[in-house]
């Protein structure tokens, strides 16, 4: 195949872009349904590395562990919103900053 | 300048862009559009890879599923920012600072020229392994029983498929037990326990209709 596809550094660098992204999220937003997303962005970042690995070194471990990462952010969003909205009944409120009973 | 690499740049920087939308919107639903819009041009890049079976999961799993209970709780909270409500944290400066190393250590540790890209290595990630017993006469006349690997070019999907089935069945099946656990947790969690508060709210026309009922029993069993 002559096309030259984008290089495994372009790649990379595309994911870490994402993940820093992902983790300003994470760190400045107020809105916990937000937090979660910029997790899911972190995560998507992490499997673009795996994806572009598995493409370098020509095996296939990269993307059956992608497979794995989705399945246990699935498993994540969905216990998290559960967490949203019971914190949501308890406070009236999803900000991260109201839920400090343990003087986090 | 090859087409593929075009179609990365420009899928590349929808992807930062809406990345960073997801972050700085205020509205949580803007924030989950443009998360999707993220989960597409990723799929993209997937697919880019020579990951088709990926690409596809991620946008049934992620844009189809992840992407639809984020929204519906998104509705079912119905939280409303006013306009002059804070949405950043109080250490948003310290984030923005910790985004911007990550981002330069990311960068300075990704030199180019470090990995060497091999031309067409994706004939690989198409092979289906199958594995089966000959029966191999050795030069002193017994026979062995030797395993024999052969692979065939088909497609991703059925190379990631057997890799499942076989390689990895057992991460396979912890991962569906690890489901069924997320999916009860998710129910016990989120479940609504009447209070004694509630249960005082009942509305007029139940408490009338149950007690109709009640005396209709007493009637019937009179």
């Amino acid at each position: 195949m002559p096309e030259a596809l984008p290089s495994t550094e372009a790649y990379l660098m595309l994911s870490g872009t994402l993940f820093a992204v992902g983790l300003v999220g994470v760190i400045i937003r107020r809105n916990m349904i937000t937090v979660l997303m910029a997790v899911e962005l972190m995560m998507n970042a992490v499997n673009i590395n795996l994806v572009a690995f598995s493409h370098r070194f020509a095996s296939l471990e990269g993307q059956v562990f992608t497979i794995f990462i989705i399945t246990v952010a699935a498993g994540e969003a969905a216990v998290g919103l559960a967490i949203i909205i019971q914190l949501y009944r308890l406070k009236s409120s999803i900000n991260v900053d109201e839920a400090r009973e343990l003087n986090g | 300048m090859s087409p593929a690499l075009v179609v990365f740049l420009v899928i590349g920087t929808i992807a930062v862009a809406s990345s960073i939308l997801v972050v700085a919107m205020r509205n949580p639903v803007h924030s989950a559009l443009f998360l999707l819009l993220t989960f597409l041009c990723v799929a993209v890049l997937f697919v880019m890879k020579g990951a088709e079976f990926v690409g596809a999961v991620q946008v049934l799993v992620y844009a189809g599923g992840i992407m639809v209970l984020f929204l519906f709780v998104v509705m079912l909270i119905n939280v409303r920012h006013l306009p002059d409500e804070r949405v950043l944290s109080n250490f948003w400066k310290g984030g923005l600072l910790v985004g911007l190393a990550v981002f330069l250590l990311f960068f300075t540790l990704v030199r180019p020229g470090v990995y060497r890209d091999q031309a067409a290595s994706d004939q690989r990630l198409r092979t289906t392994y199958k594995y089966h017993h000959r029966k191999v006469l050795q030069p002193d006349g017994t026979v062995v029983r030797k395993l024999i690997r052969r692979g065939t070019v088909e497609g991703n999907s059925e190379a990631v498929g057997m890799a499942l089935y076989t390689d990895y069945l057992v991460p396979f099946e912890v991962a569906s037990l690890f489901l069924l656990v997320a999916m009860i947790g998710a129910i016990v969690i989120g479940k609504r326990e009447l209070s004694a508060i509630e249960e005082e709210n009942i509305p007029d026309y139940m408490l009338a209709r149950s007690e109709k009922e009640h005396e209709v029993k007493e009637a019937m069993s009179a």
